[in-house]
């Protein structure tokens, strides 16, 4: 079975590379190019640890193989922060309200919620909750997920406002 | 979990497609969102030696909303359905059912093609094929042919799709404008499949109930369709006399399996009930 040669952009960088078309996209991530933030939880579809950006929508890089992704645009949460290295709203909400303890499940909630926000920038409880079910904590509760997530809503708002 | 190794095509066309199919009948596959395949080929229970992904094949992709009729490409996505504000109008079900499949990323990718095609019991689009009589687009090397919704599914992952055909869109009457419907889904956690699922539409008209439909999910191993049930509304004022009669006909046609959803009898049991519900909020929800 031949190797596919693929190329997609990844936080802003074009990768090309050659790879087994069975490769899943976050071996490819990891392994390959060493971005170990989207984590495998459960390798069934179901925790969303592996939770990545592609194309502007959020998807689950464990049931994707690489040569799907072919020419995509992705976003992983090595690419969240700004540029200069200061954190996105985000991550300075889930790290000021407690928004994780062990910290598994985080890249993944944050990649998600940062898509989340772009669909709805004012979301309700209900639709933070909604929106993120495809995503498991398994120490946190959620409480104080949803609650950096809200504050995370209010500062881009805000922020968004002053421009 | 690592799947076998295949090699990957990704055709244009659906003429290409077809082609390749053909070329490789028996050891070849569709891949559209991957959602029920990907699992499936990790677990070694698919071995494709190759797959054809369609995600490139724009004939594949739309929704068209014509006067009488709505046409839906394979690769349209759940969340596609969702989005669709056009076919919200016109078709609420398809929205409202979307909407209980999976969880957001999923619903990212998973497509109504993917999801009606491979004869999966759990899936929920298939029994609101059977509950708005839609036709299934089929195209092969000899041609297109169109097989009936409530004719396609023969047992779990069996269907009258021939191994060199791909589902190309699916088609159904435009439901009158006031007709009123409702998918009831009781599952254990976002994200699971049904351990009972109902869907109605009815239409009313002068207090009465003029037509009805029902089907229902994960209660079999193909969808079903509740004719019996639905006529037993008709004609009625959808009063509790009629609802217990319709629910009593389609717990008659339900033969669950007993899984870690729970004991075939409990299943038997909420389909009853999920039929119940689903009439009367389709009910509240006519004229
Ligand atoms: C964690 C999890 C939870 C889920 N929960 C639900 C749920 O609650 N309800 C539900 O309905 N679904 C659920 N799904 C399934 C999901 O909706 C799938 O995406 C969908 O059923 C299959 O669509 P797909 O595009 O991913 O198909 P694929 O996985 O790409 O394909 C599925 C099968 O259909 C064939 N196929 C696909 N498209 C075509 C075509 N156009 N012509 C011919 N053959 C084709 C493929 O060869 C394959 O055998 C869940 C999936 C996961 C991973
Ligand atoms: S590792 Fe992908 S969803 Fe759990
Ligand atoms: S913080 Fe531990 S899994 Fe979420």
């Amino acid at each position: 079975m031949s190797k596919t040669h693929v190329k997609m952009t990844i936080n802003g960088d074009e990768v090309e590379a050659l790879a087994e078309p069975r490769t899943l996209l976050i071996h490819f991530l990891r392994e390959e190019l060493g971005l170990t933030g989207p984590h495998i939880g459960c390798d069934t579809s179901h925790c969303g640890a592996c939770t990545i950006d592609l194309d502007g929508k959020s998807v689950k890089s464990c049931t994707i193989f690489v040569g799907q992704a072919q020419n995509a645009e992705i976003t992983t949460i090595e690419g969240i922060a700004h540029p200069d290295g200061t954190l996105h709203a985000l991550q300075e909400a889930f790290r000021q309200h407690h928004g994780l303890q062990c910290g598994f499940c985080t890249p993944g909630m944050i990649t998600r919620a940062y898509r989340l926000l772009q669909e709805n920038p004012n979301p309700t409880e209900e639709e933070i909750r909604y929106g993120i079910s495809g995503n498991l904590c398994r120490c946190t509760g959620y409480q104080n997920i949803v609650k950096a997530i809200q504050v995370a809503a209010e500062e881009l708002s805000v922020k968004e406002a002053a421009q | 979990m690592i799947p076998g190794s295949f090699d990957y095509h990704r055709p244009s066309t659906i003429d290409e497609a077809i082609g390749l199919l053909a070329s490789h009948v028996g050891d070849a596959l569709i891949l559209a969102g991957g959602h029920s395949l990907i699992p499936m080929m990790k677990l070694r229970m698919a071995t494709p030696e190759h797959l054809i992904d369609i995600q490139d094949i724009y004939d594949l992709s739309a929704i068209s909303i014509g006067a009488d009729q709505i046409d839906i490409g394979a690769t349209v996505t759940q969340a596609q359905l969702i989005h669709s504000e056009e076919l919200a109008d016109c078709c609420p079900i398809l929205r409202e059912t979307s909407l209980q499949i999976a969880d957001p990323q999923i619903r990212n990718l998973g497509t109504i093609g993917g999801n009606v095609a491979n004869g999966d019991p759990g899936n929920d689009m298939p029994a609101i094929m059977q509950l708005l009589d839609a036709d299934y687009v089929l195209q092969g090397p000899d041609g297109t042919r169109t097989v009936k919704a409530r004719a396609y599914y023969e047992a779990a992952y069996f269907t009258a799709r021939s191994e060199n055909e791909i589902l190309t869109s699916i088609r159904f009457a435009k439901p009158p404008a006031g007709h009123g419907s409702s998918y009831h889904k009781q599952k254990r956690k976002i994200g699971d499949y049904a351990t009972a699922a109902a869907a109605v539409m009815l239409e009313v008209s002068n207090g009465s109930c003029t037509s009805a439909s029902i089907a229902m999910t994960n209660l079999a191993d193909t969808p079903l369709w509740a004719e019996a049930a639905a006529n037993a509304l008709i004609g009625s004022a959808l009063d509790a006399d009629a609802i217990a009669a319709a629910v009593a006909a389609a717990r008659a046609i339900t033969n669950p399996a007993s899984d870690g959803r729970g004991p075939a009898e409990y299943r038997t049991h909420l389909a009853g009930i999920m039929v119940k519900r689903a009439i009367e909020t389709a009910h509240a929800r006519a004229g």
